[in-house]
C-alpha cells in the first residue's frame, strides 16, 4: 500500500492520526447506514415481489375478460364505449423519507363510488367486468409504482454506500496507517541519531579533559 | 395532483381509459421512448408501459430510475405477463445484495 507523502515532522503525524481517526468513525457510521439499508431494501423488495405477483395475476386476468368482451362487441361499438371516461383519476404525490432518501408516496385520488363509463344497451357483461376488476386493482398498481421506485433508490444508495465503506476500509484507513508508522519511525530514528550523538561528544569531550 | 399516464398497444390498453388513466397508443420502441421522454416532462407521475415496450425503452427508463418523477412501471400486455417486470427487480437485488435472494428457491 503506498503511503501518503507527508513530511516527517510532529505536526503532519498529529493531524494525520487526527484524520485516521475521522475515517475509522466514518467507516464505522457508514458500515451500520449500509446495514440498515440492507435491511430495509430486502423489506421492500419482498413486498415488491408479492405486490407485482399479484399484480400481474389480476392484470392478465382483467385482460382476459376484456378479450372476452372484445369477441363478442364490434370494435366501432368498444370503442364508443371506452372513449370517454366517467371519472378523472389523479394521483396525490408526497414524499417521505427512508433514512433520509426521499422516496415518492402516492395516492390515487379519484371520485367515490364506481360507475362504468358508459351505458348499458349496447355493451355486454364481459365488459363491465374487465373495467371493474380493473378499477379495483388500481390503487394496487399505484402501490406497485411506489415500492418499485422505493426499492430502486434503495438499491442505488447502497451500492454507492458500500463503495464508501470499502474506499475507507480498504484505501483509506490502511493508508493513514502507513503514513503514521512511517513518520513514527522516522521520529524515532532521529531521536536515536541525537542521542547518540550526545553520547559520542561527551565521551569526546571527556578524553579532552583526560589529556 | 399528477397525472398517470399508460403507454402500450391498442388492444392492451385501450381499457386504462375506462378507468380514467391517459392512454397513449404507441407500438414502435422509438416513438414509445419519444412519448416517455415527453410525458416525464409534461410532469406525470406514474407511467404504466406494456412489458414489450419497456424492453425497448430500457435506456429511457433508466434514466428516470432514479429520479423521482415518473416512475415507469411495466404491466403484462395482452398476451400476458412475459416477466420483465420481475426482471427489473432481481437486477435490483441483485446490485443491492449482491447475490439473488429472492429468487433462487
Amino acid at each position: 500500500m503506498a503511503a501518503i507523502q507527508a513530511k516527517p515532522t510532529r505536526m503532519e503525524l498529529s493531524n494525520l492520526k487526527k484524520r485516521k481517526a475521522v475515517a475509522v468513525r466514518g467507516h464505522k457510521m457508514m458500515k451500520d447506514k449500509r446495514d440498515e439499508l440492507v435491511r430495509q431494501f430486502i423489506m421492500y423488495a419482498k413486498k415488491n415481489k408479492e405486490l407485482r405477483e399479484e399484480v400481474e395475476r389480476k392484470l392478465t386476468q382483467a385482460g382476459k375478460s376484456f378479450v372476452v368482451a372484445r369477441a363478442s362487441m364490434s370494435a366501432a361499438e368498444i370503442e364508443e364505449a371506452l372513449l370517454y371516461p366517467a371519472r378523472a383519476a389523479s394521483v396525490e404525490t408526497s414524499s417521505h423519507t427512508v433514512l433520509s432518501i426521499p422516496v415518492p408516496k402516492l395516492t390515487l385520488e379519484t371520485e367515490e363510488g364506481f360507475t362504468y363509463p358508459y351505458g348499458y344497451a349496447t355493451t355486454g357483461a364481459e365488459l363491465d367486468d374487465a373495467v371493474q376488476q380493473l378499477a379495483e386493482i388500481l390503487p394496487q398498481m399505484l402501490e406497485l409504482a411506489e415500492v418499485e421506485k422505493t426499492c430502486c433508490r434503495l438499491a442505488d444508495e447502497i451500492e454507492k454506500t458500500r463503495r464508501r465503506v470499502n474506499a475507507l476500509e480498504y484505501v483509506m484507513i490502511p493508508q493513514f496507517t502507513e503514513t503514521i508508522r512511517e513518520i513514527q519511525m522516522k521520529l524515532d530514528e532521529n531521536d536515536r541519531q541525537s542521542t547518540t550523538r550526545l553520547m559520542k561528544t561527551k565521551d569526546m569531550l571527556a578524553k579532552q579533559r583526560e589529556q | 395532483m399528477a397525472k398517470m399516464g399508460v403507454i402500450g398497444d391498442k388492444d392492451s390498453v385501450m381499457l386504462y381509459k375506462a378507468v380514467g388513466l391517459d392512454v397513449f397508443y404507441e407500438t414502435d420502441g422509438d416513438k414509445a421512448n419519444r412519448r416517455l421522454h415527453r410525458l416525464a416532462r409534461e410532469g406525470y407521475a406514474v407511467v404504466f408501459v406494456t412489458e414489450q415496450l419497456y424492453a425497448a425503452c430500457s435506456d429511457t427508463v433508466k434514466e428516470y430510475a432514479n429520479e423521482a418523477y415518473p416512475a415507469i412501471v411495466p404491466i403484462p400486455d395482452s398476451h400476458g405477463s412475459q416477466g420483465a417486470g420481475m426482471q427489473a427487480l432481481k437486477e435490483n437485488v441483485e446490485k443491492a445484495v449482491g447475490v439473488d435472494i429472492l429468487f433462487n428457491n
